[in-house]
């Protein structure tokens, strides 16, 4: 247990730091947001409509940036050899990195929101709804691009690779995101069924993903 | 005889080498009474004669999900056993189903145009095997960008298995969508009932589409074998001149 802490903290003290890139994501989430009103036009009640939609189409892209850098960097300078080396099993380690991923570039997403929200008009009381959607629905996201970013190490090739695989794997996340998030500001489907299958979603992720990237890792790094 | 029997890639080249004209004997015989009774068959009351493209769309609809499948088994097959075949197997598997696919999707739209007015719809059904070309597309990327033969195929294989846990969630969750947005579904192809006259083509047709895809798929792990035989020489060659 205590050697997975010490992996998450220092993984998400290399985040933070300089050249982490750990707030790039919520930088570009920000970014799409504000390019979105260019493209269909500044009229708020289209805005207000589509806005969870373009919401949960940002943090998707947006939690896509810096997938690639959860093996790479520590491909590059050997630690991951390491650690695939270490008496610790390596689904938990490979865990404990996609979690400390998490919560430096999937958090800052969720955190941001509900202001990025009231930018696009969505109903204030939404607001809340929507970003406890991205907070059970961006989890997710990191552990299926988790096998992603496992798959591009091994291949030593990442960027656009990783995108065309997890990209059709997020199809359900989505779905079930905007779902929930419809559900609760519009009706007339009750919130509860869509946001629960995100959760398992979710949930299923968090032990298929590790175990998938584990997989990944042995055959590809061996 | 037991699936270790083709471990050898020269022994099952040989019974490929054997089975193969029977094979393509087979799949022309089949496609020959299939179209002839696809053509003879009546038009429907409501389609006409745009119904014949069902005989063409429902069984590459049917190949395009048996090519994962039978990827699934290949990834076990590489993964669990490491029979030597799988990969080739799962490979070869690959670009078939994903032009089977493609085939339903294309047919499928050309249907559409007559019957709905439109080529595309976001219909649970048309999007569900968009998203399925879309995996297949991702796996041979992951086939083109790996250096070396057999880190890709283990690559591609894990993908493999990852996507035959994801596509009914998939499907499901894109009913889920379609259902939430259209609940009187205008999309369903006259009834569930198929005459008899429609149904026996389509039969003798999904079979000829299987047999295609088996010559195909066996015709492919030949080439994808020999292409191996190819490169390994031709890295030996190489050593020599070095040496």
């Amino acid at each position: 247990m205590n050697s997975l802490a010490a992996i998450l903290v220092r993984d998400m003290r290399l985040a933070v730091r300089v050249g982490g890139g750990a707030f790039m994501g919520a930088l570009f989430f920000l970014i799409v947001i504000t390019m979105t009103p260019f493209a269909v036009g500044p009229d708020l009640a289209l805005l207000a409509r589509i806005g969870p939609a373009i919401l949960w189409l940002g943090a998707l892209l947006a939690s896509l940036l810096a997938l690639d850098r959860l093996f790479a960097t520590d491909h590059d300078d050997g630690s991951l050899d390491l650690l695939m080396m270490g008496d610790v099993s390596l689904e938990l380690t490979v865990a404990a990195k996609a979690l400390a991923h998490w919560l430096t570039t999937g958090l800052p997403l969720v955190v941001i929101a509900p202001l990025l929200g009231l930018m696009l008009n969505v109903d204030m009381h939404a607001l809340g709804w929507l970003t406890l959607t991205l907070a059970a629905g961006t989890p997710a996201l990191t552990f299926i691009g988790l096998i992603g970013a496992a798959l591009s190490v091994a291949l030593r090739r990442g960027g656009l690779l990783l995108a065309v695989l997890v990209l059709p794997l997020t199809v359900p996340v989505l779905i079930f995101g905007v779902a929930a998030t419809n559900a609760a500001i519009a009706g007339p489907t009750p919130f509860g069924p869509a946001f629960t299958i995100l959760c398992a979603l979710s949930l299923a992720s968090l032990v298929l993903g590790p175990i998938a990237a584990t997989a990944a890792l042995r055959h590809g790094l061996e | 005889m037991a699936v270790i029997d083709f471990a050898n890639p020269t022994r099952f080249l040989r019974i490929v080498d054997r089975l193969m004209p029977w094979l393509i004997a087979a799949t022309v015989v089949l496609f020959a009474i299939g179209l002839y009774r696809a053509m003879n068959a009546p038009d429907d009351y409501q389609q006409g004669a745009t119904v014949k493209i069902m005989f063409l769309h429902v069984p590459a609809a049917w190949l395009g999900m048996f090519g994962w499948a039978l990827m699934s088994v290949a990834a076990l097959g590489t993964l669990v056993w490491r029979h030597p075949l799988a990969d080739v197997s799962g490979k070869a598997a690959a670009p078939i189903g994903a032009a089977f696919t493609f085939i339903c999707l294309v047919t499928g739209s050309l249907w559409g145009r007559p019957t709905w007015g439109t080529y595309w719809v976001w219909d649970a059904r048309l999007t569900s095997m968009l998203v399925l070309l879309l995996l297949y597309l991702g796996v041979l990327a992951l086939y083109w960008t790996a250096e070396e033969p057999g880190r890709g195929a283990r690559a591609a294989a894990i993908l493999s298995l990852v996507g035959a846990v994801n596509l009914p969630i998939i499907k499901f969750s894109v009913d889920w969508w379609n259902t939430l947005h259209q609940p009187a579904s205008v999309f369903r192809i006259g009834g569930s009932t198929i005459d008899p006259t429609l149904l026996t083509p389509l039969l003798i047709m999904a079979l000829a589409f299987t047999f295609l895809f088996v010559t195909l798929h066996l015709a492919a792990m030949r080439n994808e074998i020999l292409r191996r035989r190819v490169r390994s020489m031709r890295l030996m060659q190489a050593q020599e001149v070095h040496a």
